[in-house]
């Protein structure tokens, strides 16, 4: 299946999921952060005011921004910058676990490789050769930008009914229609229809009746009653 | 077991590790309450509970919203569970004791070579200066040379007089962001099959030869080796260390052995990480030294011959000695 969907196995012996972050959600976070650090910038320069210790002072604030920005921010606030953090982003080690201090200074640092020629050329390079859009930072470092999803909405079944299945189906074709039931209140009733009248082998209806059918299957899958 | 029974029956277990992890994550909530320490010894039995739902859920075909439920539950606790444990004071002493003298050592065949690359240009432009002065021009132009010799003029503004302290940390900050920038950037350059690296290292040995050489020719030699032999051993052992550090992930590009070039490339950078944190702290320190030690006019060029001999002594031992096993 084409997906972006990183799965990895833990100790525990179960497989867990990472949805894996494009290149262009990350250049937006990118640019987020980068008028951020311009913003920085430019605030810093009160500090040349200040005559020899200011002027110092502005220098270390420039290699703080320039070096120690993106680290700082994956180490303190849960492997996202602000950028990041806006765009539903976050950094982790390809095996699940937070970033740590090296993955994060590794990245960072490569970064400057990334950068080139322009414009991020060898880093986007990189991440569309990659199967899991890592620059080459994120090779060296071993770490994957990863979606913080969102708790999906709750489940609401569209209607009360329950119906056994009549047709024998695989573990995953009843998935799919769970899924269906699940996902009912989200989708418009034409849609639902559509959607139903596929599986006309299955319900043996057509039209609303058919949706309805299959929802009411998805209930019984379901196991309320 | 229907899926609806299955939540009925471990919904509270669940929400309980939800909202155990929610105060685990968060920062402002206190993780003094006694609730959560005591809950908090038997995180890990939970989690390996919530993992053995997430493998039910799946071979029952539950549903994907369900799934998907577990799956976000078993993936906070897997974070929670294996985070790194970090003891900085210790890391950190642990480090600069053992862990950066031993890394160091541990690619000698690259700091050798970062050595040769470096300094044999530096050597080289040097002499060939005090041979043929006017191969200066060639390397730099004019205006260049001249701005340095400015720098180390007898009644230049940094040497004829004393700076205020004001301009020694002036100056920290101009040498922290400068050096530590170049070596960070050779370092980085080495994922390009090395090439950055070897770019960094040749460039800038033979352009701070060039410096040198013409420097001596022009009678300012007085003035120069003084200002640089004592940051001198912190910051071009730095200097060799990036480019060593680099060359090592150049290598890994040019010869991954058994494994794909990305993995060796992985592997190559954790070998290589204690070099990179060693390098910067070089570096600082090398800023500290240039800004408050070398620029000092008042002491004379014995006495910063003197230290300067020393601290190259120092740091000559650190890497050769420091770290190793007793008896070794």
């Amino acid at each position: 299946m084409l997906d972006t969907l990183q799965t990895f196995e833990t100790p525990e012996g179960v497989e867990l999921g990472l949805k894996l972050a494009g290149p262009a959600p990350r250049a937006i976070a990118w640019s987020i952060d980068f008028v951020l650090k311009l913003v920085l910038l430019v605030m810093s320069l009160v500090l040349l005011g200040l005559g020899g210790v200011g002027s110092a002072a502005q220098a270390i604030v420039y290699f703080a921004v320039l070096w120690l920005y993106n680290v700082l921010f994956e180490m303190f606030t849960n492997g996202a910058t602000p950028g990041k953090k806006l765009m539903g982003l976050r950094v982790v080690n390809t095996n699940g676990t937070p970033v740590g201090w090296g993955g994060s200074v590794l990245r960072n640092l490569v970064r400057f490789v990334d950068m080139l020629p322009v414009l991020y050329g060898f880093g986007i390079l990189a991440t569309l050769l990659n199967q899991r859009f890592q620059r080459l930072g994120d090779i060296a470092a071993n770490t994957v930008v990863v979606y913080q999803s969102p708790p999906s909405p709750p489940a609401t079944a569209t209607s009360e009914a329950a119906e056994p299945l009549r047709v024998p189906l695989s573990v995953a074709d009843q998935r799919w229609i769970l899924a269906y039931s699940e996902r009912g209140s989200r989708l418009s009733k034409e849609r639902l229809v559509e959607l139903a009248e596929v599986l006309e082998p299955v319900t043996g209806k057509r039209g609303e009746e058919a949706a309805d059918r299959l929802s009411a299957h998805g209930n019984w899958l379901a196991g309320r009653s | 077991m229907k899926q609806e029974a299955f939540e009925e029956r471990y919904r509270a277990q669940w929400e309980s590790v939800e909202r155990w992890l929610d105060t685990a994550e968060s920062r402002t909530k206190s993780r003094r309450d006694a609730d959560w320490r005591s809950l908090a010894a038997e995180f890990p039995e939970r989690y390996r509970q919530v993992c053995q739902h997430l493998a039910l859920a799946r071979s029952r075909g539950y549903s994907p919203a369900l799934e998907d439920r577990l799956n976000r539950l078993a993936l906070r606790g897997h974070r929670q569970l294996y985070q790194p444990r970090v003891r900085a004071l210790r890391a950190v002493v642990q480090f600069i004791a053992f862990g950066f003298p031993s890394a160091t050592r541990a690619h000698w065949q690259f700091m050798l070579a970062s050595t040769l690359l470096f300094f044999g240009p530096l050597a080289a432009m040097t002499a060939a200066i005090a041979i043929e002065p006017t191969l200066a021009y060639s390397a730099l132009d004019a205006p260049t040379l001249h701005n340095i010799e400015a720098m180390y003029a007898e009644d230049a503004e940094h040497f004829g007089i004393e700076r205020g302290s004001g301009g020694d940390f002036e100056m920290f900050g101009y040498y922290l962001f400068n050096n530590t920038t170049i070596g960070l950037r050779t370092i980085a350059g080495g994922v390009l099959g090395g090439l950055g690296s070897l770019f960094f290292l040749l460039f800038n040995g033979f352009y701070i030869g060039a410096v040198a050489g013409h420097l001596t020719q022009a009678g300012l030699g007085g003035n120069f080796w003084p200002f640089v032999v004592g940051h001198g051993s912190l910051e071009l052992t730095a200097i060799v260390i990036s480019g060593g550090a680099g060359l090592r992930l150049g290598y890994a590009m040019w010869a991954p052995g058994q494994r794909r070039r990305s993995h060796a490339l992985t592997d190559a950078a954790r070998a290589v990480l204690p070099l990179i944190f060693g390098a910067a702290l070089m570096f600082v320190l090398a800023a500290v030294v240039e800004a408050f030690w070398s620029s000092t006019v008042w002491l004379p060029a014995a006495t910063k011959y003197a230290v300067g001999a020393l601290l190259w002594l120092l740091v000559g031992l650190y890497f050769a000695r420091m770290g190793r096993l007793h008896g070794s």
